[in-house]
């Protein structure tokens, strides 16, 4: 069978994207009016695709399913964003980058891509500034960094916790920009239902507006598909709920790659499941870990007390605790990368340590920040360092200063100060590696089609590190997407409009109508949101943290079934041309159910654990993941045969040239 | 918890709307109040009846998409909080919950308790943005240096997450705070302050252009405000606002 191409180009590793950039064709500024590019979505990825496009020349038509392209999920990052400007002078460099993002992704990443993400990531942080995005600063008015997980330097730029919103919204100003402009033309509460081919190109869309129900034709030169991850899949996640594989899916469904599937991120702080009612989780950004400390009870006594509420756990003595990654990784101790910190805390709750009700969570505890900052401010003040009331106010004010909004989250959400008794956290789903295979000029193997931002699933490898997610999405929208997509455009300067009156549109659209139509008349028993959970809970008990092959093949026929049963017994009330959530929310779970089993078939191939793919028949006596570099050094790109389980396997062989390909160790 | 929900019900633009009475048990007081609207349409898409439609999407009260107006307040009785941050626990037990969409001449309902509020978006289109291009030749971020306390200022302002809330609490439908917080984080940082005049007009343009009543100062925007953006905002966009009358 053909391995798949990457089309990396040729030479040294730091000259790739330089020579690429340099010989690739361009369109003329003249041709660039001539050319329609649709982009689906408007999170960091494709409000910066739009934008620039549109800067460029291009005719952009933009789509997102929300209100407004600013309430893409982009918008609830927390933490921060990556860039290898050095400004603390502690040894960062490109190369520096690369290399930790490589490792954090243990191996199963594109060496190029990775490469060129890390050249681009200083461009990123000196277009935001000039945007007027309001990043924290420093008393010298210079921009301030944090340190994020899995690496020993600080290079993550943030604005208290709420980076994603002002990267977002900065994005967003440059789309406004060209929307006034005439530039972009925006459709918001439009969602993607299907891609049009025309001669084997991506030529369109078919759109539902979700206000009044209509279906809509769009035609373009290209098709970019930004429509974020399927974390969703899980239906207990950290993604908003609203976010859906749709696009990706009926792109693979016409014949895009999906890669890696399996590859998804388990983020080890977020506030634990509180009931059945619960419809999503909440993350608290990896960034606390730079100040708290992860432990739970060493005593099982103590947990039962916990539990049954007759022991406050502030009362536990240092030596009572078990600070259980200090212990097991000195080196990098709670900022070890996610997949780590996630399956350690599962660990502990699977022993019987978990401090809450359900047994699954562990704390997350401030107070030697707390203590640690309020010394350091009583001593530049010039106060009685041992006055510990003192002490604690001055500390928690500059916890405050520094999360203010997460703890004040966390409070309203489970009812307890952070301040004064530790968080309980327990790991959730959080972002997907995985997704839709692309090339090194971010093309589908679909001709025309892109998918950029977390939709594509080049960058991370098997597990990605903190605050990479807001570097990949404005990487591929800002500065990799608009110039690559040039290279195929040029021969289509001659093409003039595409006609949506052709039959491959009216046959598209007629196919839309017809599946929502199938939902609309079903008249069965159950909710869209009732198979959702289902889904969800053997997604999560069976697909979860750590994976084997008897659950795997479970899964996968349980899916099947209860996709057999959605299509028979799924109730959708109201009609089709009306605005309609439960229609809109059917489609979307319909894609899930189909997705999901690839996902499980996925898990079942890989047998090494990597990353956040951790196997349980392949690990160390330590239970740590054990890589297999000899049978698996490659990207799974499946390629759609009708069920799912039918997909078949085309690999993209992983080749590293600059580095050595070690075991990750973070002890 | 056994409550009764008076909620707004009204199938699309065109149609006139009522309030509809829907008894609700077994609620539990640590859902959020989405949770609990989710489980009410659970229970009327069992009984064959149309679920309320409501908007929403992070659950975190970052992206801005829930509104809801709650026993007259935008976002609920809870402070700093969005729709989907209020927790059932905030409300007694056999409690009246009276739930309405945000109302404005400029955000027209759409469905139920959804609301259009693209006019937000047009203000923004006018001019809330810096001209700056994607070039990968913009200067390096830290070669002007911007005092702390400004840039502090300049990111509580952008805090905004462009919910409407302040519209819907003024008694005048005022969008004075949502566009005076765009003008101020711009006018606070030397990036924002080169197109600083047109910005203003343009954008105060667009806003009165919209349908959007007028400032008289009597601040339900700041008590209802999600994010606690400052009236002074307001007070810094009329400066810039006048001072564009003396330039021509």
């Amino acid at each position: 069978m053909a391995q798949m191409d990457s089309k990396t180009p040729k030479g040294s590793l730091s000259e790739k994207w330089t020579n690429h950039k340099s010989n690739i064709n361009l369109v003329s500024p003249a041709n660039k009016r001539l050319i329609d590019v649709i982009v689906v979505g408007t999170g960091l990825a494709g409000a910066s695709a739009s934008a620039t496009l549109a800067e460029l020349g291009y005719n952009v038509k933009t789509f997102c399913f929300q209100d407004s392209p600013r309430r893409a999920h982009s918008i609830a990052a927390q933490g921060g964003i990556n860039a290898a400007k050095n400004y603390q002078g502690d040894g960062d460099s490109t190369h520096r980058l690369f290399y930790d993002t490589i490792k954090g992704g243990d191996y199963r990443s594109r060496e190029g891509n990775v490469h060129r993400l890390a050249e681009v990531s200083a461009n990123i942080i000196d277009q935001c500034v000039a945007q007027g995005v309001p990043f924290a600063r420093d008393y010298g008015g210079l921009l301030d960094n944090r340190s994020f997980g899995g690496v020993l330097v600080s290079r993550t730029f943030y604005a208290k916790g709420q980076t994603g919103q002002q990267l977002l919204l900065g994005a967003y100003s440059a789309m406004n920009r060209q929307i006034g402009r005439g530039k972009i033309k925006m459709y918001n509460r439009h969602e993607m239902m299907d891609l049009v081919l025309v001669n084997g190109k991506a030529r369109g869309i078919i759109t539902r507006n979700l206000v009044n129900g209509k279906l809509e034709r769009h035609s373009a030169h290209a098709v970019v598909i930004a429509s974020g991850g399927y974390g969703n899949v899980f239906f207990l996640s950290t993604n908003a709920m609203g976010s859906n594989v749709t696009a990706a899916w009926k792109i693979h469904k016409k014949g895009a790659h999906f890669a890696n599937p399996c590859f998804t991120q388990i983020h080890p702080t977020c506030i634990p499941v509180s009931g059945d009612h619960q419809s999503k989780l909440t993350l608290m950004s990896e960034s606390l870990r730079n100040d708290g400390r992860i432990w739970v009870p060493k005593n099982i006594e103590d947990v039962k007390s916990i539990r049954e509420g007759s022991l406050n756990p502030t009362h536990i003595n240092e030596e009572n605790r078990d600070y259980y990654l200090e212990r097991r990784y000195p080196a990098f101790g709670n900022l070890v990368p996610r997949d780590v910190a996630s399956r350690a805390a599962k660990e502990r709750c699977d022993e019987g340590y978990g401090v809450n009700k359900t047994g699954e969570a562990v704390y997350l505890d401030f107070s030697s920040a707390i203590e640690r900052y309020g010394k350091e401010e009583a001593h530049v003040k010039g106060l009685n360092e041992e006055d510990k009331p003192l002490i604690n106010k001055l500390g928690q004010k500059i916890i405050r200063s520094k999360y203010g909004n997460l703890f004040q989250m966390y409070e309203k959400i489970v009812d307890q100060d952070p301040y004064e008794t530790p968080m309980m956290i327990y790991p959730a789903v959080h972002y997907t590696m995985g997704g839709v295979w692309v090339d090194y000029n971010l093309m589908t193997s679909i001709p025309g089609c892109y998918a950029i931002g977390e939709a594509n699933f080049s960058d991370h490898g098997a597990n990605r590190l903190g605050a990479s997610a807001l570097m990949q999405g404005l990487a591929d929208g800002y500065f990799v997407l608009p110039y690559t997509i040039g290279d195929y455009l040029s021969e289509d300067i001659r093409t003039g409009k595409i006609s949506i009156d052709t039959p491959e549109f009216i046959k598209a659209e007629e196919e839309v109508r017809v599946r929502l139509a199938k939902f609309i008349y079903n008249k069965g028993e159950n909710s869209v949101d009732y198979y959702h959970r289902k889904l969800g809970k053997i997604m999560w008990d069976k697909c979860g943290m750590s994976r084997n092959a008897k659950e795997l093949k479970e899964a996968m026929s349980e899916i099947k079934i209860l996709r057999k049963d959605f299509y028979e017994n799924v109730r959708v009330p109201g009609g089709l041309d009306e605005f309609n959530e439960e229609l809109a929310k059917a489609g979307r779970v319909a894609d899930f159910l189909e997705l999901g089993e690839l996902f499980a078939k996925d898990a079942l191939e890989r047998t090494e654990s990597c990353g956040g793919h951790f196997r349980e028949e392949s690990q160390t006596p330590e239970g740590e993941a054990l890589r297999d570099d000899k049978f698996f050094n490659f990207v799974s790109a499946w390629e759609y045969k009708g069920e799912p389980s039918d997909a078949t396997l085309r690999k993209e062989m992983l080749y590293y040239e600059e580095i050595e390909v070690k075991t990750r160790s973070y002890k | 918890m056994n409550l009764t929900l008076k909620i707004w019900r009204q199938s699309n633009s065109e149609s006139k709307g009522k309030m509809v009475e829907y008894p609700i048990s077994d609620v539990s007081p640590d859902m959020s109040f989405l949770e609990m609207m989710d489980f009410l349409n659970g229970r009327l898409i069992n009984k064959g009846e149309e679920p309320v439609a409501f908007d929403h999407d992070c659950r975190e009260g970052i992206c801005g998409m829930c509104s809801m107006f709650i026993n007259g307040e935008a976002h609920g009785p809870d402070r700093l909080v969005t729709t989907c941050q209020l927790h059932m626990r905030k409300f007694k037990d056999g409690e009246t919950i009276t739930i309405e969409p945000f109302r404005a001449n400029a955000f027209p309902v759409i469905k139920d308790l959804v609301v259009d509020r693209s006019s937000f978006d047009r203000i923004q289109q006018a001019g809330g943005f810096v001209s700056v291009n994607t070039s990968g030749n913009t200067q390096d971020a830290n070669s002007i240096p911007i005092e702390k306390y400004d840039a502090d200022r300049a990111f509580d302002a952008a805090t905004c997450i462009g919910c409407g809330a302040c519209v819907a609490s003024c008694k005048n439908a005022s969008a004075m705070l949502f566009v005076a917080a765009k003008v101020s984080q711009f006018s606070l940082l030397p990036q924002g302050k080169i197109e600083a005049t047109d910005r203003v007009r343009n954008m105060v343009k667009q806003m009165d252009e919209e349908g959007f009543g007028n400032c008289t100062n009597t601040g339900a925007c700041e008590v209802e405000c999600p994010k606690g953006i400052s009236l002074e905002n307001i007070a810094r966009m009329n400066r810039e606002y006048i001072s564009t009358l003396f330039k021509s």
